[in-house]
């Protein structure tokens, strides 16, 4: 049985779906920060398979990229939450409401 | 000449203007003098353009600026001074100088002194746009314009009810009637392709002749309008609720002779269709009659003056209608003249009377106001046409336009016509300032105007007594541009008897009056005597009854209308679909507020679906692109383009 | 099939792993089933060829990514049990599954529709790590250093944010402490 390309495509729309469902309902926000990772790796997986599938770089590079985002993106986001959580003593989504207008 | 027409066109205008800077101020005499210095600007200028005309015969033809101009409708302001129109210019000049002059005295005491001006200035630049204009839209805006000065004029003592009332009256009808003109306007465009008199009426001969008649009949309709034949009367009476000055330029002299002019201005269009010029021939014997007869028995001294205007104005029509188009003119400005000073007169007593305007509770006055005497008894004379004075030229002249046109019926019921004038004219001149002195039970002290108004209206006195003189000077000029039709008698015998006839006949009525309303038994009228209690004069009295029959016909059932549109369409269908729009907003709002809690995690949620919705966009935009070409064949199946 | 095994066993293990870490209530098990499931997606990378992502995948994200969580998690409780909400279960799996399906398919739809040729194609002559190399320091220079400015200024600001009062911890402190702090910060606001 020939593993294809859009079996790679359907697991990542799987773990893109997970993630979602993670964002949607998590409120603990490192837990949102966790789901947000899963969303890129599902992606990353996307980038790679169709990278393999057409001989073409390009798939990686990007992945790579987005490697490197991610991990910007936490190294950020945890220097952030960690000062909100000097700040409130929690980092619950519920209670972020100072946007309310 | 180009710069003099536009001193004589603009002066008005900037009076106007200037009056109206002190609009909100307290009265300001400057205010009146101004416009008036302009207004004899304009006069001057006016007269300069006259002899120009009348010594080379030529035309002053100006094109301002180009008003419109889209696709093959191309309107210029342009204006055109040419023998008619120079006429017109010179009778609203002249009486609105004077009326200026006068309203200066007359005004005296008004607190709304400035406004008066600003309003008069204006409505003598619409006049004069009117009557200058060479194409029909400018001719319209004038129309439009004096209408709108009309009504401001009328309702000018606008906490009075009855103003107010009479005002809007007289805007709606005129609306009325230009409806009417606008849709003649309309036919000449569509059918002629220009607006344009010369154009325009270069090329109806070429037309069809239903065609024609629909455009005379609709052109006359606005005409019936401005100058208040029947059906269309009642504003008319009703107007003599403005200020006295007004109802002697307004709605003696310029505005209500407009429709005159439009029918003379177009008469090569009526000169094509004789059918619809004896119509109008008809419709104006008959309103000369029907308002004479209305005048007979009223008591109100303006209102009096009002009714012998109108029927002044059928005699106009007459001639015009006739095809006598130079004589329906020479009418127009001679009577222009008499009327004007007979209003600025019955202005006069007015004032000394303090607002009374029932003749009955005067009677003497001849005794205290010798100048205005003099004048009303004069313009009534010149209104009955007595020779030498200017009414005996252009009415008589009317009169042979009938006889020898063999319009029997019509010259019979004109020369009774005429008649009845002469006895209603004396009636109310024996009324004011002769008999007994009647306003003493009144406890009235009448006192004679201020000098300079009375030497204001002294031109106008000059003009009614001699403007006959001017008959063939004027013959000769006019036909120029209109029809040269010399009216005679073709034996002189027949001429003689008519002219004589027609003066004795006017000169009993004259005597018949006096005898009547000149002597000490007259008493003011308490609704008793048994003259009051007879069928003819309550009928004349109530005017026919047609004001009567206007509130119970139209106005009852269209207020009906109005109520009931009111109640169940528009609160019904139009206020509840606008509240309903406002409510959806409302309860949307309502409703998608809670997107906006402040939640973070409800905000996330929202933010996927808007994701979703833009991909799930991406995704059918993406196909249809791609499939292009089978969407654009299936919609074409489906008969879009 | 050897491929076709590997692709379903960690295809199912990446899965439930992830599940977890969504699912779960606890902290720890969240952060612990995460790294496992990178480790398991880099087994996607090395059986697709890619050998450097595989090796980036491991030691970016189990090793910095996680030890990142790992100390960040300290700052915080992480004994309270986690409380979710309970939203609708079924809009929220129905939307993510719905965008998720979309993604897939623009990303998919072109290629599968059209024959793309590879503007960078793979040089069966070398290897992956030096293919990689080759390409990312000659076409994707630019980017390549601007992703190194990135993470330095990400760096920078972890530190400054983290940083800020690293000598107070409210779980060391009295409450009496945390309420004064609290005052003085208020004071500070206010003043």
């Amino acid at each position: 049985m020939e593993i294809g390309l859009n079996h790679y495509l359907v697991l990542s729309t799987i773990l893109f779906a997970i993630g979602l469902v993670g964002v949607m309902r998590r409120k603990n926000l490192l837990m949102l920060f966790f789901a947000t990772e899963i969303l890129l790796n599902a992606v990353n997986i996307a980038f790679a398979a169709i990278s393999h599938y057409y001989g073409d770089l390009t798939g990686q590079m990007f992945a790579f990229f987005v490697i490197a985002i991610a991990a910007s993106e936490v190294a950020v986001g945890l220097g952030l939450l960690i000062v909100w959580h000097k700040r409130h003593n929690n980092i619950d989504l519920d209670q972020m409401s100072t946007m309310r207008g | 000449m180009e710069l003099l027409l536009y001193v004589a066109l603009f002066s008005p205008l900037v009076g106007s203007l200037f009056a109206s800077l002190f609009g909100a101020s307290k009265k300001n005499i400057i205010a009146g003098i101004v416009p008036s210095l302009l207004l004899f600007t304009s006069l001057v200028a006016s007269s300069i353009l006259l002899a120009f005309v009348l010594s080379t015969g030529q035309h002053v033809k100006v094109e301002m600026m180009t008003w419109m101009a889209t696709g093959d409708l191309y309107i210029p302001f342009g204006f055109l001074v040419d023998q008619v129109s120079v006429t017109m210019m010179m009778v609203v000049t002249i009486v609105s100088t004077i009326v200026h002059v006068y309203s200066i005295g007359y005004m005296d005491h008004d607190k709304s002194f400035n406004r008066f001006f600003a309003w008069l200035s204006a409505f003598v630049f619409s006049m004069m746009v009117l009557v200058m204009s060479d194409n029909f839209a400018g001719l319209f805006i004038g129309w439009e314009g004096v209408g709108l000065c009309s009504w401001a004029l009328i309702g000018f003592w606008y906490h009075k009810e009855s103003a107010t009332w009479a005002a809007n009256e007289a805007f709606i009808m005129n609306r009325i009637a230009d409806l009417g003109m606008l849709i003649g306007i309309f036919l000449v465009y569509w059918n002629t392709g220009a607006l344009q008199y010369a154009e325009a009426f270069a090329a109806m001969p070429g037309l069809e002749h239903a065609t024609l008649v629909w455009m005379g009949i609709f052109l006359f309709i606005g005409a019936m309008g401005k100058s208040a034949q029947f059906p269309l009367h009642t504003w008319l009476a009703d107007a003599m609720e403005g200020p006295t000055p007004v109802s002697a330029l307004i709605h003696a002299a310029t505005m209500v002779t407009a429709g005159v002019y439009l029918v003379v201005r177009a008469n090569p269009l009526y000169d094509l269709i004789p059918s619809v010029g004896i119509f109008i021939a008809s419709l104006g014997a008959f309103v000369a009659l029907f308002a004479a007869s209305m005048a007979l028995v009223n008591r109100d001294m303006k209102r009096i003056i009002a009714y012998s205007t109108l029927s002044q104005l059928g005699y106009m029509f007459v001639a015009a209608g006739l095809g006598a188009y130079w004589v329906a003119l020479f009418h127009l400005m001679a009577h222009a003249f008499f009327k004007a000073l007979l209003f600025l007169g019955a202005g006069n007593v007015m004032h000394a009377m303090h607002d009374e305007l029932d003749p009955f509770k005067m009677g003497g006055l001849k005794k205290v106001m010798k100048g205005t005497f003099i004048m009303m008894t004069l313009a009534s004379v010149a209104l009955a046409g007595i020779f030498p004075f200017a009414g005996f030229f252009s009415k008589d002249l009317i009169l042979e336009v009938g006889f020898v046109e063999h319009h029997y019926i019509i010259y019979s019921v004109l020369l009774f016509t005429a008649g009845l004038t002469a006895f209603y004219s004396f009636r109310l001149v024996a009324l004011i300032f002769h008999g007994e002195e009647r306003y003493k039970i009144f406890g009235v002290h009448p006192h004679e105007a201020y000098k300079f108004m009375l030497i204001a209206m002294s031109p106008l006195l000059l003009l009614a007594v001699t403007a006959g003189a001017l008959k063939m000077t004027y013959f000769e000029m006019v036909t120029a541009v209109l029809p040269a039709t010399e009216y005679h008698v073709h034996s002189a015998a027949t001429y003689w008897i008519m002219t004589i006839g027609t003066q004795l006949f006017v000169i009993a009525a004259i005597a018949f009056a006096y005898k009547k309303y000149a002597n000490s038994s007259v008493k003011v009228p308490d609704g008793t005597s048994a003259i009051e209690n007879r069928l003819c004069y309550k009928v004349l009295w109530n005017q026919y009854y047609i004001p009567y029959f206007y509130e119970e016909y139209f106005v009852k059932p269209y207020r009906e209308l109005s109520s009931v549109f009111w109640r169940y369409v528009d609160m019904k269908v139009v206020d509840a679909t606008v509240d309903g729009i406002a409510n959806i907003l409302y309860t949307t709002g309502e409703k998608t507020r809670v997107m906006q809690n402040g939640n973070l995690s409800t905000m996330l949620r929202w933010m996927v679906v808007g994701l979703v919705v833009l991909l799930s966009l991406a995704v059918v935009f993406g196909l249809a692109v791609r499939h292009s070409d089978e969407i654009s064949l299936f919609l074409s199946g489906l008969g879009v383009k | 099939m050897f491929e076709a095994i590997a692709f379903y066993l960690f295809a199912f293990l990446t899965i439930a792993m992830f599940f977890i870490a969504v699912t779960t209530s606890q902290a720890l098990y969240a952060l612990t089933a995460l790294a496992a499931g990178m480790i398991f997606i880099s087994a996607f990378f090395f059986i697709l060829d890619a050998d450097f992502l595989g090796a980036i995948q491991i030691v970016v994200y189990s090793g910095a990514v996680m030890a990142l969580y790992a100390f960040g998690m300290m700052f915080f409780d992480t004994t309270r049990e986690v409380k979710e909400k309970r939203g609708n279960a079924l809009i929220i799996s129905g939307l993510s599954i719905l965008s998720a399906v979309l993604v897939v398919l623009i990303v998919a739809a072109p290629m599968v529709a059209t024959n793309i040729t590879a503007s960078y194609p793979v040089n069966p002559a070398l290897g992956n790590t030096q293919d990689v190399g080759m390409i990312l320091f000659t076409k994707y220079l630019v980017p390549f250093e601007v992703a190194a400015v990135m993470l330095l200024v990400a760096m920078i600001a972890g530190i400054v944010l983290a940083g800020k009062k690293m000598d107070l911890s409210l779980t060391l402190m009295t409450e009496a402490e945390i309420i004064d702090m609290k005052k003085d910060q208020n004071k500070k606001v206010l003043s």
